[in-house]
């Protein structure tokens, strides 16, 4: 019996997008990273456009990284007191992308001045030569005072910042259309408030292909369904037209994974679930390559291990990276 | 086409025996015209009718039994391609695969890692379902010998893999007509092994990467062994996601019977950490059954927990009951910490609790099942709630102290909640996971 034709027929596709500018295109990164395209579900290429490979992003924070679980501090040692340490370090474990989260910007977690962190992008741009995601405390006044800035300090590197939300949004729009940034739009995993954000920034003048979108991220065990749904439902809107959800998707995997205490629990802690240095990097892969069947476009990541391995899993995807 | 409801209640015996497990006959009529139970589950029926409804009403997606020594084990029946349109119905099948060229000792540790491959999240066990025992040896006497060991000591349902459909006839007579093993004859064994499936009527897989000739086996199959299972063989993770959607596809959508069949896929590299990876992305993508080659209780854990993930049905809240529980018979002097009924939440601060050995009350407050932040954002988690809640819950009837610790996260209502509550408020950590060093170094009664 021939298998009757079940091919969809999408009318859509995910926004390309590129971060980063080499000299030529105005900055100073060695490389650059170009994003989405994608015009079908993961796996179905006959139906559409496969689209560019997702891209790992590795976070870096603006300050001492003592708060990061033991598993990570081992792996990245003495780097964590310094922004530049710690970003070439993360370069060094796969890093596509620097994710800089201005979290010491926080009013109660150590409330870092807008040079301050204007001095920790110069000093991660500085170190490395791959592209920029800058991420606020999300202290909407704080963010309005220190991103513009930080805006500024990296004009012309085409970075990723954000984030702006349906309640706070106007400031940091101006300020990445005037130093020629990109922008993170975030909601709290609502389909339809991402499409609002989309809106709002679109309405103040920012174009909808300059986007990235941040549904909220889950970790496998705490939530995972939710995420997948939304980013699944989203991404089937992509595909079928939708223009205010053909943005790339953004995950913020490390961060989640790391919280479950099934990544971070010592071995005395989550008995008979293995040792800790098996079960963290698998715990934050997993989230990952989970997620990458929903519709995934940039991943940020902590622990070297689970780099590779999502890295590994996507070359059996898109063929080694750079082919 | 599909049957509706009503067409086929009018056949239906009518008594509302409950022998189905539905209440009436029209429940049970409602669930066959939505696919998602078979005309089987009524034993009253007439044959007359049964045959009038049984090709029209018959799930897109035929429900797969595989049953072991205790227990038995079921896939199959799905009804969507997405969660988020229905949900997910029957859980793909964790199987973890023993080779019988093992010794007698490594098959005993080997049944004994299987047994322990169970762990306790958001109050459920999550647990292995089968063993795959792969005649490796090339030996038949061996395979069946191992066969009846697995199924004796790990009590599981059974997948036998093997070339030799001999040694899959003796394993089967090894382990006693009670057991129903799911039989995956591989290299050119299925044909003889159609005559064991039809005889013993055990369920059957069908392997072939190509579905355009798979279904040309299966359509024929079918009329002699209804109870088929289908498997791309060993291809490479995007292949294997493109077969299973593309069948899934065709059964669901385009009720083509030959493909509306469960799916079973092995996720067997040597690296447990590659194996988990793949294995869950199968899981999110329509298998049926996986099979891991791997103990590793890391790698397992995962895949378990993402199809915990994956199966959880969208349209329930997931939720606790709202009131006061003692965990750990705790004194008058014990905290009282306060989360929301969302589960999660609930049981992230159980878990951490029970594995600490801290003994507290913990109250849940009736947030519709949203968690902290969410029912704090929708004004479901506030003083006057939680206010509430402690009063119905007459926590202070068991109390010597006067204080309540809160989640770190809604840390601004403290002082509003104090007010309202007449309670001292304290604010606790942010995460489940910093309770434990809280209680042990800042709380006082």
């Amino acid at each position: 019996m021939a298998v009757p034709d079940t091919k969809e027929k999408w009318t859509g596709k995910v926004n390309t997008l590129t971060l980063g500018a080499t000299s030529e295109q105005g900055g100073t990164r060695t490389s650059t990273v170009t994003i989405g395209g994608v015009g079908c579900l993961p796996s179905l290429e006959f139906e559409g456009p496969k689209g560019n490979r997702p891209a790992i992003a590795v976070e870096v924070w603006d300050g001492d990284g003592e708060a990061m679980p033991a598993p990570l501090r081992q792996v990245y040692g003495d780097s964590l007191k310094n922004v530049a340490d710690w970003a070439k370090k993360a370069v060094e474990f796969g890093a596509e992308m620097i994710c800089l989260k201005l979290q010491g910007t926080h009013p109660d977690a150590g409330d870092r001045s807008a040079e301050q962190a204007c001095d920790d992008v110069k000093a991660v741009l500085g170190a490395v030569g791959v592209p920029l995601i800058v991420w606020g405390s999300g202290v909407n006044d704080k963010d309005n005072e220190v991103l513009p800035r930080c805006c500024q300090a990296a004009s012309g590197e085409n970075c990723l910042f954000g984030s702006i939300t349906e309640k706070n949004y106007r400031t940091l729009v101006a300020a990445c259309l005037a130093d020629k940034h990109k922008l993170l739009a975030e909601s709290p995993l609502d389909i339809n408030i991402a499409k609002q954000v989309n809106i709002l920034a679109s309405d103040v003048g920012f174009a909808l292909e300059d986007l990235v979108v941040f549904p909220t991220t889950a970790s496998l065990g705490y939530g995972l369904e939710y995420v997948y749904s939304i980013m699944e439902r989203g991404r089937l809107a992509a595909l079928t037209g939708d223009k205010l959800l053909q943005q790339p998707v953004l995950c913020n995997i490390g961060f989640e994974a790391w919280r479950a205490k099934e990544a971070r629990g010592t071995d005395e802690e989550v008995p008979g679930f293995g040792p800790a240095e098996k079960r963290g990097p698998l715990w934050e892969a997993a989230t990952a390559t989970n997620l990458f069947q929903a519709g995934a476009d940039i991943f940020v990541m902590r622990h070297p291990e689970a780099i590779r391995m999502v890295s590994e899993s996507l070359d059996e995807y898109y063929g080694p990276k750079g082919s | 086409m599909a049957l509706t409801g009503l067409e086929i209640f009018k056949q239906l015996p009518r008594t509302n025996c409950k022998e189905c497990g539905f209440p009436t006959c029209l429940a049970f009529a409602m669930k066959v015209a939505a696919g998602q139970e078979g005309l089987d589950s009524c034993p009253h029926m007439t044959d007359q009718a049964r045959s009038a409804l049984s090709a029209a009403s018959a799930p897109p997606q035929r429900l797969i039994k595989i049953v072991g020594s205790q227990g038995e084990f079921s896939v199959g029946q799905e009804t969507v391609m997405f969660r988020h349109d229905e949900t997910f119905h029957n859980p793909t099948g964790v199987a973890i695969l023993v080779s019988d060229a093992l010794g007698d000792d490594e098959i005993k540790a080997r049944c004994e890692a299987i047994k322990g491959l169970s762990f306790h999240r958001v109050g459920t066990d999550i647990t292995v379902d089968l063993a795959a025992v792969q005649n490796t040896s090339g030996d038949a006497a061996k395979f069946a010998a191992v066969a009846k060991a697995v199924s004796e000591q790990t009590k599981l349902p059974l997948v036998l893999i093997s070339s030799d459909a001999a040694a899959l006839k003796q394993a089967v007579e090894a382990l006693g007509s009670a057991v129903k093993p799911l039989l995956v004859p591989t290299d050119g064994a299925l044909d003889s092994a159609v005559e064991l499936a039809k005889s013993q009527k055990l369920p059957l897989c069908v392997t072939n990467p190509d579905l355009e000739a798979l279904s040309g086996v299966t359509e024929k199959l079918s009329a002699d062994v209804p109870d088929l299972v289908i498997c791309p063989g060993d291809l490479p993770s995007p292949k294997v996601i493109e077969y299973l959607s593309i069948a899934r596809r065709a059964a669901l959508k385009k009720k083509c019977r030959p493909l509306g069949f469960p799916a079973l896929v092995y996720a067997t590299d040597s690296d447990p950490a590659k194996a988990a990876i793949r294995a869950s992305s199968y899981v999110a993508k329509y298998a049926g059954i996986v099979i891991l080659d791997t103990v590793e209780p890391w790698a397992v854990v995962s895949v378990l927990t993402t199809r915990q993930n994956i199966y959880t049905d969208p349209r329930k809240p997931v939720q606790v009951e709202p009131k006061l529980y003692e965990l750990g018979q705790p004194s008058d002097t014990d905290p009282l910490l306060i989360t929301t009924n969302f589960s999660l939440s609930y049981y992230s601060v159980e878990s951490e609790l029970t594995a600490a050995r801290l003994p507290a009350r913990v109250l849940a407050v009736d947030t519709e099942g949203t968690s902290v932040l969410t029912a704090w954002a929708a004004d479901k988690f506030n003083p006057e709630t939680i206010t509430k809640a402690l009063n119905d819950s007459q926590a202070q009837g068991a109390l010597k102290h006067h204080k309540a610790v809160i989640p770190g996260h809604v840390a601004v209502i403290s002082a509003s909640l104090a007010e309202e509550s007449n309670w001292e408020v304290l604010v606790g950590p942010k995460e489940a996971s910093g309770i434990p060093s809280y209680i042990k170094n800042d709380w006082k009664p």
